[in-house]
């Protein structure tokens, strides 16, 4: 019995091999990279350039709304609102621009819109009790009907004076030929591990998602971080909108249009759990990268893309079910 | 009843040979009142929890509160955690007037509560629930980090301090009963606290880890610090407490001495087959 206090405090109950091989993270990464190696030799078309560049891109708009849904599912709480409030920006964005205003009142007001939607979900939930579900399926109906207000539900392709900026700060590419929507989703995904492994907010997130009794009780502003919590979904929501319509040059009132399953399912395999307490920012990542990456392979393949819902659907499911099989395991 | 009250009057009898001894052994570990209730009172419109309640706490000291359910323990211990304020009467800590409108002023006072519930994440680690709302950092200005290592590190002095096997880096989720107390308590010790308030710390778990609760108020007292003890569970309180507080509808009907006490008089006392000693 010569354990010292050092040792004790330095006991750990798992190795890193051990907590890596247990973390259904590292699974979707290996399902992903299996994946892309299986498509290499199958298919001609997978690994060129042009398509590799085409996934990462498309992989990036959805891993970046993850990022912030992350925050919200780990509280166990749910943004429903996502899609709609990223068009909402993306629109907001396009008819400041296109009334003659810089880009850089265009991009304030896009972020102004996605906070003050935040904060709206925000405090119905935390101070007035509304339900998540409830909340934000309401802002998805109202948010993407403000967008249609907003354009008079017209097609917005003509940016104003810095309508070329804008198309650079979306479609260039101006690190190593890294498409920029790729260098904001890895800059992004740094500061949400971040956030959440290495500050109090970060771990007042999780506490809540684990025991919000246990929080308040504690002394935990979890009101306050709830709010906050909501504004940063609706901020990515934002930003991906911002960098969706510098990509795309034109905003439909249809952009993100049922992206917010999307965006859950790219969260839910990454190894975040609806209950709350779990949630990673490079699972979100990486979940994002697998759903694009069936999508593409779909296509690829020449299998009729009326199954893409079922394959990303049984990901979904596979998902979950690994995390099943652990806890039974454990509980045994 | 009437049996029980006579029995337990008799064995009060008995008992009272060693009251003096009692009395010293008290002494010896400093009779200093920490919290003092001057009748104190609390109603809910027309319900009255509290009733004229006047009592001292004295440092060192384990004290159990007992009575059935609604006689009024909880609101009396909530209004010292700074949950509600009472209707009537005073607080008094370190003899200076005690106003608490918020919990968390309770605690800055020194004043630490261990829920029934032991408000812990199953999610975080046993350093992080000991830490939770009052986490350490590192760094300068507002560029702040967790500082994991501090944490890790007197989280597991604390653990040492209370006699207890749980280590900082392990889960909540994966411990016993007897360990998320342990978790829990070490709460109260991160700060000066005076004054541990529990509620019914050994309800939920198994004998083997009552008496290892039981060692941890122990600790706690001999750093002294007051212990007040809610249970329900007759055999804790003599075991552990010094002094025993009965309350019955509202009313303290007993303040005394676990030695000049029996089981059998606070059960009477509980129930009502004792009116008041």
């Amino acid at each position: 019995m010569a354990v010292t206090l050092d040792q004790t405090i330095a006991h750990k109950q798992h190795t890193l091999l051990s907590k890596v091989f247990a973390s259904q993270t590292f699974w979707v990464v290996i399902a992903v990279i299996l994946a892309c190696l299986f498509l290499s030799v199958a298919t001609d078309s997978f690994a060129t350039t042009k398509n590799l560049y085409n996934i990462t891109r498309n992989v990036t708009f959805v891993a970046i709304v993850a990022l912030g849904m992350t925050f919200v599912i780990i509280t166990g709480g749910i943004d429903l609102s996502v899609g709609s409030v990223l068009c909402l920006c993306s629109m907001v964005l396009a008819v400041t621009m296109h009334a003659g205003y810089g880009i850089e009142i265009g991009i304030g007001a896009a972020i102004a819109t996605a906070l003050i939607i935040g904060a709206f979900n925000g405090v119905l939930i935390a101070y007035l009790g509304f339900p998540p579900f409830v909340v934000t399926l309401g802002m998805l109906s109202i948010a993407r009907s403000l967008a249609m207000v907003a354009s008079n539900n017209t097609v917005v392709f003509q940016f104003g004076p810095d309508h070329d900026k804008l198309l650079a700060l979306g479609g260039g590419a101006w690190v190593f030929g890294i498409a920029n929507p790729v260098l904001y989703m890895i800059v992004l995904a740094l500061i949400t591990g971040f956030v959440l492994r290495w500050t109090k907010f970060g771990r007042h997130i999780f506490a809540i998602g684990g025991n919000e009794h246990a929080a308040t009780l504690t002394g935990v502003p979890v009101r306050q971080i709830k709010v906050v919590v909501y504004m940063i979904s609706a901020l990515a929501a934002g930003l991906a909108g911002i960098i969706q319509t510098g990509w795309l040059g034109a905003v439909t009132t249809n952009l993100g249009n049922g992206m917010e399953l999307q965006v859950i399912a790219a969260t839910v395999i990454g190894g975040a759990n609806l209950a709350g307490g779990m949630g990673t920012a490079f699972g979100a990542v990486v979940g994002a990268a697998l759903i694009e990456v069936i999508r593409n392979s779909l296509g690829l393949l020449g299998i009729n893309a009326f199954w893409q819902g079922v394959f990303i659907g049984g990901a979904i499911l596979l998902a979950v079910l690994f995390d099943r099989i652990r806890n039974f395991r454990r509980n045994d | 009843m009437g049996e029980i009250a006579a029995s337990g009057r008799n064995w009060g009898e008995r008992k009272a040979a060693a009251e003096p001894l009692a009395q010293k052994h008290g002494e010896a570990r400093r009779l200093v009142a920490v919290l003092e209730l001057t009748n104190i009172s609390k109603h809910f419109g027309a319900i009255q929890a509290v009733n004229d309640v006047s009592l001292s706490i004295e440092a060192g000291q384990v004290v159990g509160l007992m009575g059935d359910n609604g006689a009024g323990k909880s609101t009396l211990v909530k209004m010292i955690a700074g949950n509600f304020p009472p209707s009537h009467g005073t607080m008094q800590m370190d003899s200076k007037e005690l106003i608490l409108h918020k919990p968390v002023e309770a605690r800055q006072h020194g004043i630490e509560i261990v829920h029934q519930d032991l408000a812990l994440c199953n999610n975080l680690t046993a350093a992080a629930n000991v830490y939770l709302g009052r986490e350490l950092r590192r760094g300068v200005g507002p560029f702040r980090i967790l500082d994991y290592a501090a944490m890790y590190k007197r989280a597991g002095q604390i653990f040492a301090e209370l006699k207890s096997e749980t280590r900082p880096r392990d889960l909540v989720k994966q411990m016993s009963g007897g360990q998320r107390q342990a978790v829990a308590i070490a709460r109260t010790m991160l700060s000066q606290a005076k004054i541990v308030l529990m509620d019914e710390p050994t309800a939920a778990i198994s004998v083997r880890q009552v008496a290892e609760v039981l060692n941890l108020i122990r600790h706690l007292r001999d750093q002294g610090i007051a212990v007040v003890l809610i249970s329900h569970r007759m055999p804790d309180v003599f075991d552990v407490a010094d002094r025993v507080i009965v309350m019955r509808r509202g009313r303290k009907v007993a303040d005394k001495t676990i030695a000049s006490s029996s089981p059998e008089e606070v059960t009477g006392l509980i129930t009502g087959a004792i009116e008041q000693v």
